[in-house]
């Protein structure tokens, strides 16, 4: 169906009128001779990445992800204590959850599998994860299904996701920044607070489908000497 | 200093109290007007109804009636914004279409017109570089910004600033200044129901804020915003800007 | 049964109707004025929006011009990441693709993302004429769904229901197409997220095959994007095992960099917010994660009509935000209905006559629903120039001229209905290029002023039924001026 004839003439037809439509560009004007202003700018202001981190946490709180900070040795205490808090019994983790994350926490751990079906996910209580990186100037946490993080569907249908964010390493300051460092190839979500909703008379509500509690773990390493 | 009054087919016809005003303001400023009676319409009736060619005339006539002035300035930021944005258009589009005999000399009138017409707050302030124009008026007054003065030529505070400083005068803040009045031209007539509905919102807001007058800087708005507030028994009348910057006794002209 | 817009009213007919309606003025005006100021806010925290916004409109413009380069480009990069491109020239053509692709995984039921193509093609009744049941998963096209109402709005279709109504609709409705609504179901927003959350969960976890729509496509990648807020996107595009995405052919960009740009203009624009909660971004399928088979069905329907217009173009840089409807005086007391198709509102009244041609009263009719303010302009993140196009196509329907019809190029004559109007501005239009002329209407109609009625007959009482007319001043200006500076009449 898809490669036969009428897919062709679709096409065909589609690609012939786009032609005949554009006869006032000059033929030979290639795409990259349209002139594209790229004066905007990278990022908004100048920080450190302690700053950056601070605004991350900041941003991410304004959209009511709820944010905590720790250091590393602090991670699994932290961890043990927010899934208690929750009363978490099942949590799904990706299969390359850093070891020791949760070694503290008294909890049954479902490791996410190609055979974990959305059903099975509905049962479970809170998931865990890493992130890829974070976007402080609009408090975004992007996944791109690594090993720390998983497959998509295990941070969606589990109504609490408590995403570790590694500071200030995995943190960018704006949206140019994070397109920069992400790969397309990958499957990527950008997570910007709970589930949220403006569609009854355009006032924010959070909490529709997606986990309806984000809490976001800010663990901060010294930096590094540059 | 030559200044050519642009008054407007508008003015001319149904209000030229205005036009007498900008006279008698400029005049006071030291500045000599004159008044080509060779002009008539801008044709922004037409431009915005569609009949595009129907303009092209109209172009041609007003560049013609004001060739030799250094400025031309007219109380009406729509037929400003007519001149600085449609006209340059008006010659693309001849020239789109393959007539470039027409778009040459539509290009030409429109190139030489287009920087030196002036609205009438934008002489004052960019060119006099006055805001106290020696006016007094002691009454409450609100202001309407318009959206050709607001959006299209970008006026921001200059009629505020000038009001400000005319004596005795109170400016009343006006809410949901920057909202259209409905009026629209053909607009009024082709959708008459919701330009009545935004002119009523306009004209609630208006009576709302206590004040003896609203005024603005272009006639067709408040031509409508007038007989709106008329028809719903409002005691505020509309003036505009110019007529209140002319005036020195205190007394509506 | 889906509603239709079809056979709707032109605008000035149905907008006077809706005009009347107070609790639908409320409703509107309650939510347009709650945005604006939010809108205004996000876009001031960013200094370089003007520029954001030159780049937004640049990179749309690029891609326009050279659309036969990057939709060929689109296909490639989405067929090798495991894709397969689909192309429909029109939106029967679409429903019969996609009807297709759901009979062949033997599925009778799909969830759906809200997108505004399949809104534009009708698949919910093509896809329901096949026995194939559509759930709408957005919250507020579900509100329309279960309401059997029209969306009014482009981000958020049920803005002309209020909380109230809202609660009935889920109240009396839900049980018909799943789990019922809770007992005693409250009109508190959130009360009314959670009764959606539950209603359309089950069928999350059931269905088999999704339907989406895309914000971006980026050509050199093959990568599609997804912007929402509720999860309800992420849901219908990662659990599915199917899924098939119509996308109109302009969403195209060409880079992955250009993202970065329509990222920062689109969240802040829409919903007034620093970035929307989810966004996801795929490129053809990924092994044991998300959808086995991706289908991506690229929709003509019009676009290549419009693209074909060098002035109306420009409407194809649209990003669908929304932040002209929540800024036009307009849409706020006319309404979304009275724009007769799913783009209502400032850009509906220049993409639905592009789309459709000016095909009937209605299409004639949406280029004059506009006072020209401007408002929309001003806050168009990709600086579509609504007030240009919509005096351009005013043009088209009172004037004729060349337009492309099913990509055929042909001259429209000018609309019947503007005969009488032509001629009055054909003679405003002779007047005001004879002077003297005008000076001898304006004598005469000072002389009959104390004549002149309060009330005018005929098309004129569209003026005078709410507005007293402007008293006629004994001396024109030009009178004025020749008697008092001494120039000969």
């Amino acid at each position: 169906m898809t490669d036969g004839p009428a897919h062709s003439a679709g096409r065909a037809r589609i690609l012939g009128r786009v032609r005949r439509a554009l006869a006032d560009v000059p033929r030979y004007e290639r795409p990259e001779d349209h002139p594209v202003p790229r004066d905007y700018l990278r990022a908004h202001g100048e920080r450190t990445p302690a700053e950056s981190v601070d605004l991350l946490a900041a941003r991410l709180t304004d959209y009511r992800a709820v944010v905590h900070r720790t250091d590393p040795p602090g991670l699994p205490a932290l961890l043990a204590e927010l899934l208690r808090r929750r009363g978490a019994h099942r949590v799904v983790v990706p299969v390359g959850l850093p070891d020791g994350w949760l070694a503290e926490a008294a909890v049954e751990q479902v490791v996410d599998t190609a055979e974990l079906t959305a059903r099975a996910l509905d049962a479970v209580d809170s998931v865990v994860t890493g992130c890829a990186l974070a976007i402080a100037e609009t408090g975004t946490l992007v996944l791109d299904a690594g090993p720390d993080q998983g497959r998509r569907r295990i941070t969606l249908v589990p109504d609490h996701h408590l995403c570790v964010v590694r500071a200030p390493g995995q943190v960018v300051d704006s949206v140019p920044r994070a397109l920069e460092r992400l790969s397309p190839v990958r499957p990527l979500t950008w997570i910007s607070g709970p589930s949220a909703t403006s569609d009854i008379e355009l006032d924010r509500v959070e909490g529709v489908h997606g986990p309806r509690t984000l809490e976001v773990v800010l663990v901060e390493s010294p930096e590094p000497p540059s | 200093m030559r200044v050519g009054l642009f008054v407007t087919c508008v003015n001319d016809t149904l209000r030229p109290s205005t036009g007498r005003a900008v006279v008698t303001l400029l005049e006071r400023l030291g500045v000599r007007v004159d008044f080509p009676t060779a002009q008539s319409c801008c044709g922004q009736p037409l431009y915005n109804t569609g009949y595009r060619h129907g303009a092209e005339p109209l172009l041609l006539r007003t560049a013609a009636a004001f060739a030799d002035h250094e400025y031309v300035v007219t109380p009406s930021a729509s037929c400003a914004a007519m001149v600085r944005d449609a006209y340059p258009r008006i010659a693309a589009r001849a020239a789109a279409e393959g007539r470039p005999g027409e778009a040459a000399r539509l290009r030409a009138a429109a190139e030489r017109l287009v920087p030196r017409t002036y609205e009438l707050t934008e002489f004052l302030v960019d060119v006099l570089g006055v805001v106290d124009v020696g006016a007094r008026f002691p009454h409450t007054v609100t202001y309407h910004p318009t959206c050709h003065g607001l959006r299209a030529l970008g006026l921001r505070d200059r009629p505020r600033r000038l009001l400000e400083h005319v004596e005795g005068l109170e400016l009343r803040e006006l809410e949901g200044a920057d909202e259209c009045c409905g009026f629209g031209g053909t607009f009024a007539v082709k959708n008459a129901a919701v330009s009545a509905a935004m002119g009523a919102d306009k004209a609630r807001a208006i009576t709302r804020t206590g004040a003896a007058a609203v005024c603005a800087a272009d006639n067709s708005c408040l031509l409508h915003i007038g007989g709106t507030l008329a028809r719903e028994d409002s005691p505020v009348r509309t003036l505009h800007l110019a007529e209140i910057l002319a005036c020195t006794d205190g007394v509506v002209p | 049964m889906s509603r239709t817009y079809l056979g709707m009213p032109a605008f000035p007919r149905a907008a006077a109707e809706s005009t009347r309606d107070g609790t639908l003025r409320a409703n509107l005006r309650h939510a347009t004025h709650t945005i604006r100021a939010k809108r205004a806010a996000a876009v001031a925290e960013l200094e370089d929006w003007e520029r954001l916004r030159a780049a937004g409109a640049a990179v749309k413009d690029r891609t326009l011009h050279h659309l036969d380069h990057y939709l060929p480009l689109l296909e490639e990069n989405v067929t090798r990441a495991g894709g397969t491109v689909h192309w429909a020239a029109d939106a029967d053509e679409a429903n019969r693709i996609v009807t297709d692709l759901v009979r062949a995984t033997g599925e009778r039921e799909v969830v759906k993302v809200k997108s505004m193509v399949t809104q534009e093609t009708g698949l919910n009744a093509a896809l329901e004429e096949a026995g194939i049941r559509a759930y709408e998963t957005d919250l507020a096209e579900l509100i329309v769904q279960l309401g059997d109402d029209l969306p009014s709005h482009i981000l958020v279709p049920a803005i002309h229901r209020g909380r109230r109504e809202i609660r009935d609709v889920f109240r009396d409705r839900m049980a018909d197409w799943g789990r019922p609504a809770p007992e005693g179901l409250t009109d508190r927003p959130a009360d009314l997220a959670e009764a959606a959350r539950l209603h359309l969960r089950e069928k999350f976890l059931r269905c088999k095959v999704g339907i989406s729509g895309a914000n971006f496509m980026v050509a050199e990648t093959g990568t599609l994007v997804v912007v929402e807020s509720e999860g309800n996107g992420r849901m219908c595009l990662t659990l599915p095992e199917t899924l098939i995405s119509v996308v109109g052919i302009e969403k195209t960009v060409p880079t992955w960099r250009d993202l970065e740009i329509y990222l920062q203009l689109l969240p802040r624009s829409s919903t007034a917010e620093r970035m929307n909660p989810y966004t996801s971004m795929w490129t053809g399928t990924t092994d044991e994660d998300g959808p086995r088979d991706f289908h991506l069905v690229l929709l003509d329907n019009g676009r290549t009509d419009t693209l074909a217009d060098e002035v109306g173009r420009q409407a194809l840089r649209c990003i669908r935000c929304s932040a002209c409807l929540n800024v036009c005086p307009v849409y706020e007391r006319a309404g979304g209905h009275a724009y007769g198709s799913p783009y209502p509102g400032p850009i509906g009244a220049i993409l639905t006559p592009q789309l459709r041609g000016l095909a009937s009263p209605l299409e004639e009719s949406l280029p004059f629903a506009s006072s020209l303010c401007g408002a929309c302009y001003e806050v168009c993140p990709v600086a579509i120039d609504i007030p240009e196009v919509l005096v351009h196509l005013r043009e088209r329907v009172v004037e004729g001229g060349p337009v492309t019809v099913g990509g055929n190029r042909t001259v429209i004559r000018p609309a019947k209905r503007h005969a009488l109007e032509r001629a009055a501005m054909r003679a405003a239009g002779w007047a005001f290029d004879h002077p003297a002329a005008l000076r001898r209407a304006q004598r005469l109609a000072a002389r009959t002023r104390r004549v002149h009625p309060r009330r005018l007959p005929g098309p004129g009482r569209a003026w005078s039924d709410t507005r007293e007319l402007p008293e006629v001043p004994e001396e024109s200006f030009r009178d004025w001026w020749a008697r008092t500076r001494g120039e000969r009449p």
